[in-house]
């Protein structure tokens, strides 16, 4: 079994969102970068499933060479190989542009992403890769099991879940649940060192959004306190003040 | 040009995330001066359909065969795709559901459109069309220019609310090929659990971190949740220690949610947590921690003992309920 797990570079869950220029890009300055936490899980189970011989996981990233030490990181988790398509991400479309045509004619069972980016939040990249290739996809899966050629996933829907099953090639997102992330042992930050990353050219594609601004939410007021003992009041003011209740 | 709203249905019932995404899509409409179809998949009532009309829906496409019984994305997206052509509908619009953010994308490509998810405020009519969006887990918000012809947009739950504009909502059938190399998803069960309220949607949410000190604890917050009807959430090492289920974790790594009310409980508000609850309308925490870092972003506050307080604000819901 060949599995692609696309990986993504993002700021630590710890960053201060800070923007430059008027608001119009974000501060890199003092930020640390890491695998996108949801694309982690996608590693780990990918690295369960082909555990033992039984395939390999090549991990592919959209970015340019300050992204290497990320991509290294997939690697010490024990990834295989990986890729890396040499351009600046624009947005969801051009980056699973980006995947899709290097995945075209590689031949992967199965193609793993993170159910989003923690950056921008999108859930996008999957299922447009889905599209793009014109295979199936299922975005957001708490499950996922192989048998030959079969894939079996369980999905979250609003108040439930849905156990459905895929034949054939596919492209899930993965949530929480899919896998316990795994930590690089020292063996495997050796290794990652020699293993193979290859880099590639993006391919061109119509810009379709572009953010032209970022704002911050507005500071909230100061907390009212209330004594322990009037937990009455508390609801008094959820009713009659916030009007919430 | 016009706009086209997807309406995701349930066991042939639109829940209020649905009519929600109607009232946005028809404010849009109105922006553009346009009118609004709305696109149904699956077996629902014409007396269910007719309700769209209150939220401005003119027009509903309704799509019924035995191969879209259940949710399929790729056939979906290929049917959804096929109306807008049809409709000449230049934006599409959804609910950012668990359905919607499969859907949306695979949308976007057949339509080579720009996707703004996570929509927050109606896009804006300075002949530009951007669209503010979430963006760092709520840290911040991305103003998204949309720059194609054809654009697709999804909005978060609880983010514009339901607004009623009564129309007459005319009913059409409308049927579109499905390839079968579309249909390569195969659902083999469904299973609701009824009795709870859905976390993304929920207007109320009640909340639980490590200050519970264990699973066995979880009665008197699911007891709280159940007189409020709001749905029960918890903290990162809450879902992480398997004292509640992953599908409960709000925060970065986790759900994001904007309810109108949040209750945190035993939660001191790590960075991580903030991101993913702070765009809630109120907040209220519950903490015996006065310097917990969740009280600074808190509009309500109680210092105390989760042990002692929340039996307490049981009783206290219980009296104002009557």
């Amino acid at each position: 079994m060949k599995i692609l797990v696309c990986i993504s570079n993002v700021p630590d869950t710890t960053t201060k969102i800070t923007f430059t220029n008027d608001n119009t890009e974000f501060n890199t300055s003092g930020v640390q970068y890491i695998v996108n936490p949801y694309d982690e899980i996608a590693l780990s189970r990918a690295i369960e499933l082909t555990e033992g011989g039984k395939g390999t996981v090549t991990v592919i990233n959209v970015g340019e060479a300050g992204n290497d030490p990320t991509i290294r990181k997939a690697l010490a988790i024990g990834a295989d190989d990986a890729v890396r398509v040499n351009a600046a991400p624009r947005d969801a479309y051009f980056v699973a542009k980006q995947l899709a045509e290097y995945a075209k004619d590689k031949d992967f069972n199965l193609i793993l992403t993170g159910r989003e980016s923690i950056d921008y939040n999108g859930n996008q990249v999957a299922a447009m890769v889905g599209e793009f290739l014109d295979i199936p996809s299922v975005s957001i899966i708490k499950k996922l099991d192989v048998d030959g050629d079969t894939a079996t996933i369980e999905r979250e829907i609003e108040g439930g879940k849905e156990v459905l099953t895929v034949s054939g090639k596919l492209v899930a997102s993965c949530a929480e649940g899919v896998a316990e992330p795994k930590i690089p042992n020292m063996r495997g930050i050796m290794s990652a060192r020699t293993k193979p990353l290859v880099v590639v050219d993006a391919v061109a594609i119509e810009e379709v959004t572009k953010v032209t601004k970022y704002e911050t939410p507005a500071p909230r007021g100061t907390v009212k306190l209330i004594p322990a003992d009037q937990t009455e009041s508390l609801i008094s003011l959820l009713h009659s003040e916030a009007k919430v209740i | 040009m016009s706009v086209l709203v997807y309406v995701e249905q349930a066991e042939g019932k639109f829940k209020k995330s649905v009519f929600e995404a109607v009232s946005y899509a028809k404010a849009i409409a109105d922006q553009q001066s346009t009118q609004l179809t709305a696109i149904s998949i699956g077996d629902v009532a014409d007396s269910e359909l007719k309700e769209l009309g209150k939220y401005g829906a003119s027009k509903v496409l309704n799509v019924s065969s035995d191969q879209l019984k259940t949710f399929v994305n790729q056939a979906y997206a290929s049917v959804i795709a096929a109306a807008a052509e049809k409709e000449g509908a230049d934006i599409v619009v959804l609910s950012n559901s668990f359905s919607g953010k499969g859907l949306a994308p695979r949308i976007a490509v057949k339509l080579k459109a720009g996707l703004a998810d996570g929509a927050v405020e109606l896009p804006s009519n300075d002949g530009k069309f951007s669209v503010k969006k979430t963006a760092f887990s709520g840290k911040a918000f991305a103003i998204t220019e949309l720059t194609s012809a054809n654009k697709v947009i999804a909005l978060n739950p609880n983010a514009f609310g339901v607004k009623e504009n009564a129309t007459d909502a005319a009913i059409e059938v409308f049927t579109a090929d499905v390839k079968q190399s579309d249909l390569g998803t195969v659902i083999k069960e469904i299973v609701r659990a009824t009795d709870k309220v859905s976390l993304p949607d929920a207007e109320l949410v009640v909340s639980a971190g490590r200050g519970l000190k264990g699973p066995e604890n979880w009665g008197m917050i699911e007891e709280l949740a159940g007189l409020l009807g709001a749905a029960t959430a918890c903290s990162k090492p809450v879902s992480d220690a398997d004292w509640r289920p992953h599908s409960e974790h709000v925060g970065q790594t986790g759900i994001a949610i904007s309810p109108n009310l949040y209750i945190a409980i035993g939660i001191s508000g790590a960075i991580q947590h903030l991101a993913g609850v702070s765009s809630s309308k109120v907040i209220v925490v519950i903490n015996k921690d006065p310097e917990a870092p969740f009280f600074k972003v808190a509009d309500y506050g109680i210092v105390g003992d989760a042990f002692e307080v929340v039996p307490k604000l049981i009783e206290a819901l219980k009296a104002h309920k009557g």
